[in-house]
């Protein structure tokens, strides 16, 4: 074999390991590009704070986030203290936080194509 | 930041023949001073340089083509961090002639490749049209009675006989889109002479003249005759067909096909040396492109700069003109001296300042947190030479009011974040340079984004506003409790009545103002917009008042520093005058009213509104007054500012043509001594209006006014007059303008508030098993929301508006803004062909 045939056989090794890693990558879930993984990275930060804040506040039974909260008349007869209505804060409350922890998830799910992209972007550079 | 632009001076600059290119060099690299154009009559084909310029094109056409080539094989440029220096001229001749043999190497490279690949794509479509020939032959069982024949040479296709008459073959490829209008042709002209049998090839080709992929069809025509044979070939012909010569049976079909299969292949390996060879080039090419580009770029600049300057035959120097500013006189000489040095000059360059009549341009020093608040006090107007500057002051007043119009917290806290993303990592952002305008855009404002940010963040807690909703940070000040226990409300009153309210007067109920911002209360209050309405409309009022004399007072610096004292009395007194006895005593009702009444009289607190008119109209004796004499001051002030309109249309008219008639009057024995006081003392430029009377020239301080040789009384008093209508309509009108601080606030908070009603509000009221999910969708759908219209819409709209009260009601009294801007020869600043073309 020539000098230039070895090389070229180099070179077309040297591809094909590339694709195998690549092929690798989809196959361990590289799904969205980086830009969209940039936003869900993002948008997971905001929700988790947001979410949990507000699920703080709902236990605390603050009176500003009343009208969120799914009152119904009868609840309304409870007086003093108004369990009902309390439970029904709570409830909402857990409802935030369960919705924290799933953007929690998301958060870490985004991190991941994250280090996928950026791997993606070491290969072909 | 300053508070006035810069001291400029006229130099002129003694080049050495030898060393000004060194110097202007040098003079690039530091970017301090900016060149006049000694030479505007000379067109640009008969300047002194123009062979070195045309060379200097000649060498960006050549690395233009490098680059494009390089870009197309994907190979990257590596851009080196400190740009490197023009060449000297010695060196220049080595650049060219390294680019002129790349060009010829890259361009017969390219020939050769063509070649290989067109000589490549023959063999292929041969190959092609001899397998799917084969299976025409064999899938039509007819042929196979017939005998082979030899080939016949005169029409150069083989011939079989059948019955007598000759059989030719005619086979090739043919675009696909052609075949239907061929087989037409081929039975109108033939008459059914021919067969005509084709089949698609699976590969696509790519036709090299054109450069598009396109399909082709094998076709195989069987014809009889020779006159048959003739007009197949022309129609072949016509129809840019690829004819390959058919074999005449299988053994001759494998022979030729193995040859073509073996040739194929080494034409393949040759193609894939070419292209190593190729890229081996370019890569070579590639390392030293970038410092090749910067490198022509700046000698292009050079060459340039110096067609701009005269040449002083009898010295052998150049002589250059050029504006400097008076604090770089050091650091210019220095850089002459480092050129004349760098240029082995055995005489050296040197800096001549000389007196100019000309205004010379203005210079703002900025750092990058202040070039944005410059930038947008600029996109109105450069302001005048030694004008005093806005920009130091928009850098707190812009962002504060457009945090009136955006307040909340929540959308400030997203904002600010944003803007610190940006700015931590603006040494990256800065490297990468994207194409993108608008990205550009925002990220060149990003200390204004930031200082926006951070300041509604302020307004957010003020207004008490975070997601449209209030935080009880302190604990409200109302009670509701308070209201049971003084047996105000009972149990019945609450099942009975929709809605209530809370009476302040009431023991227990208001303990005292919330200690921060608007008390939490007010979210759940009904008549919340009645409140903030008529809070916010008068906070804008006087706000409004406050920035507009803070301009009146800023022009005082200016008629100060322009040698025009008259003008303080005359024009800043009256001006200032007006404004503050109306709207000033506007907001002193404002602020008065908020102070004396409570809530125990607030049922007898009069409408501001109306006794603002009525000190108008002189009406209103029954009225309850404000405060003891209150009609004695409004009388009062309204007579001094109709005073001060006619002093303000004929004070200065009167003043300045009493003047320019020589100051007769009061003045007259004194005429002499004025004189000669005005010839001794040099620095004394402006006002003395006689008709001998001459400035030495400095150019310090220029008059505002140039000392006129004659005087146009009508002139100036309809300018004048057209001030006063301005200044004394505007009053009222810009006023009434900073009611947008409201509107937008106002509109800003409902958009938020709706938000949350119609989205968020959705998910949460969800108790339902799965509706716990349905909040995550939910959530992502305001926040999408939020961004999109409350940060970019409002933002953008609040960016706007804030933007107008300055560049309208704030600068129009006292900003004129008509300059010129001070634009130094820097290299650092001069665009690039290349990376505007994206090349780089």
């Amino acid at each position: 074999m020539t000098n230039t045939d070895r090389s070229l056989t180099q070179f077309d090794q040297q591809q094909d390991s590339f694709l195998l890693e690549y092929i690798s990558l989809i196959m361990r879930g590289l799904i969205c590009g980086p830009k969209v993984a940039a936003c869900g990275m993002v948008l997971s930060a905001w929700g988790v704070i947001m979410l949990a804040m507000v699920g703080i506040f709902f236990s605390t039974h603050s009176a500003v986030l009343f009208e969120d909260v799914p009152v119904t008349k009868d609840d309304l007869k409870d007086t003093d203290p108004p369990h009902r209505i309390y439970a029904l804060y709570n409830k909402v409350g857990y409802n935030c936080f369960i919705a924290a922890g799933i953007y929690v998830l998301f958060g870490l799910f985004s991190c991941c194509q994250m280090k996928l992209n950026k791997r993606k972007e070491y290969l072909v550079h | 930041m300053v508070f006035r632009s810069e001291e400029m001076c006229l130099a002129q600059l003694f080049l050495q023949s030898g060393s000004e290119y060194d110097c202007i060099s040098e003079l690039g690299e530091l970017g301090l001073v900016e060149f006049r154009d000694l030479n505007p009559s000379v067109s640009s084909f008969q300047r002194r340089f123009v062979s070195e310029i045309k060379r200097c094109e000649e060498m960006e056409r050549i690395l233009g083509y490098l680059l494009r080539e390089i870009q197309k094989t994907h190979i990257a440029v590596p851009e080196e961090d400190e740009s490197p220096l023009a060449p000297p001229p010695r060196q220049v001749l080595e650049i060219m002639e390294q680019l002129q043999r790349l060009e010829m190497e890259l361009s017969e490279v390219a020939r050769n490749k063509e070649k290989l690949q067109r000589n490549l794509l023959e063999l292929t479509e041969y190959t092609h049209m001899l397998k799917i020939t084969r299976t025409f032959i064999h899938s039509r069982s007819r042929y196979e009675e017939f005998p082979t024949m030899e080939t016949d040479s005169v029409s150069g296709c083989t011939g079989m006989q059948r019955l007598g008459a000759k059989l030719g073959f005619v086979s090739g490829l043919i675009q696909r889109v052609k075949v239907e209008a061929f087989e037409r042709m081929l039975w109108r002209v033939c008459k059914g002479y021919t067969i005509l049998s084709y089949a698609e090839v699976d590969e696509n080709l790519t036709d090299l003249d054109t450069g598009e992929i396109s399909k082709s069809v094998v076709f195989l025509i069987s014809f009889w005759g020779d006159q048959i044979g003739q007009k197949v070939q022309k129609i072949c012909d016509c129809y840019h067909c690829h004819l390959y010569p058919h074999p005449e049976n299988d053994e001759e079909r494998a022979d030729v096909l193995d040859s073509l299969r073996t040739r194929i292949q080494d034409l393949n390996n040759v193609l894939h040396r070419t292209e190593e060879y190729l890229r081996q080039v370019l890569q070579k090419a590639s390392e030293s492109a970038f410092s090749w580009v910067v490198q022509v770029k700046k000698m292009k600049a050079i060459y340039h700069i110096l067609n701009l300057c005269s040449f002083d035959v009898t010295n052998k120097c150049l002589i250059a003109e050029v504006w400097c500013p008076v604090s770089d006189l050091a650091n210019l000489r220095g850089a002459l001296e480092e050129g004349a040095r760098k240029g082995d000059a055995t005489v050296p360059s040197f800096v001549n300042r000389i007196p100019s009549s000309d205004t010379p341009p203005t210079l703002l020093r900025t750092n990058k947190f202040t070039s944005g608040f410059q930038s947008i006090v600029e996109a109105y107007g450069v302001g005048d030479y030694r004008e005093v500057s806005p920009a130091p002051y928009t850098i707190i007043t812009f962002p504060f009011l457009f945090a009136v119009m955006f307040g909340d917290l929540g959308h400030g806290i997203v904002m600010s974040f944003f803007a610190l993303w940006m700015v931590l990592t603006e040494k990256q952002q800065k490297k990468k340079r994207s194409s993108n305008e608008i990205w550009e855009t925002f990220f060149s404002g990003r200390y204004i984004i930031l200082m926006m940010g951070i300041f509604s963040i302020y307004t957010g807690l003020i207004y008490n506003d975070c997601f449209s909703k209030s935080l009880n940070i302190f604990g409200s000040a109302w009670s509701v409790k308070a209201m049971f226990t003084n047996q105000q409300w009972t149990n019945k009153t609450l099942q009975t009545n929709s809605l209530l309210t809370l009476d302040p007067n009431v023991t227990g109920v208001f303990t005292g103002p919330y200690p921060f911002g608007i008390d939490p209360i007010w979210n759940l209050a009904v008549n919340r917009l009645s409140f903030l309405n008529s809070y916010k409309m008068k906070m804008s009022v006087v706000i409004g008042v406050i920035h507009m004399s803070f301009g009146v007072v800023l022009s005082i610096f200016n008629h100060l520093h322009f040698q025009q004292k008259f003008n303080v009395y005359l024009l800043f007194l009256p001006e200032l005058l007006f404004l503050l006895c109306l709207f000033g005593y506007l907001v002193f009702m404002i602020v008065y009213k908020w102070l004396a009444f409570g809530a125990r009289d607030s049922s007898q607190a009069p409408s501001i509104l109306i006794h603002f008119i009525n000190m108008f109209v002189m009406q209103g004796k029954d009225l309850a007054p404000l405060y003891p004499g209150q009609t004695g001051l409004q009388i009062f002030l309204i007579v001094i500012a109709m005073l001060s309109v006619p002093v303000m249309l004929l004070g200065k008219p009167l003043y300045l043509y009493w003047l320019y008639r020589g100051g007769k009057g009061l003045r007259r024995r004194r005429g002499y001594e004025r004189v000669r006081r005005v010839s001794e003392d040099d620095t004394s430029a402006a006002a003395s209006y006689e008709d001998d009377d001459e400035d030495e020239g400095l150019d310090e301080m220029p008059g505002r006014e140039a000392l006129p040789k004659e005087f146009d009384f009508g002139d100036v008093l309809l300018y004048q007059s057209i001030h006063t209508i301005e200044f004394c309509l505007g009053c009222i009108s810009n006023t009434a303008s900073y009611l947008r601080l409201w509107a937008l606030s106002l509109a800003h908070a409902q958009l938020s508030e709706v938000l949350w009603g119609m989205v968020m509000r959705l998910g949460l009221r969800m108790t339902t098993r799965v509706g716990v999910v349905f909040l995550v969708p939910v959530f992502g759908l305001f926040a999408v929301l939020t961004v999109s219209i409350l940060l970019v819409m409002e933002g953008l709209s609040a960016f706007l508006h804030a933007l107008r009260l300055h560049w309208v009601e704030f600068q129009n009294k006292f900003y004129h803004g008509t300059g010129l801007k001070f634009l130094p020869f820097d290299f650092s600043l001069l665009p690039s062909v290349f990376e505007q073309d994206g090349l780089l």
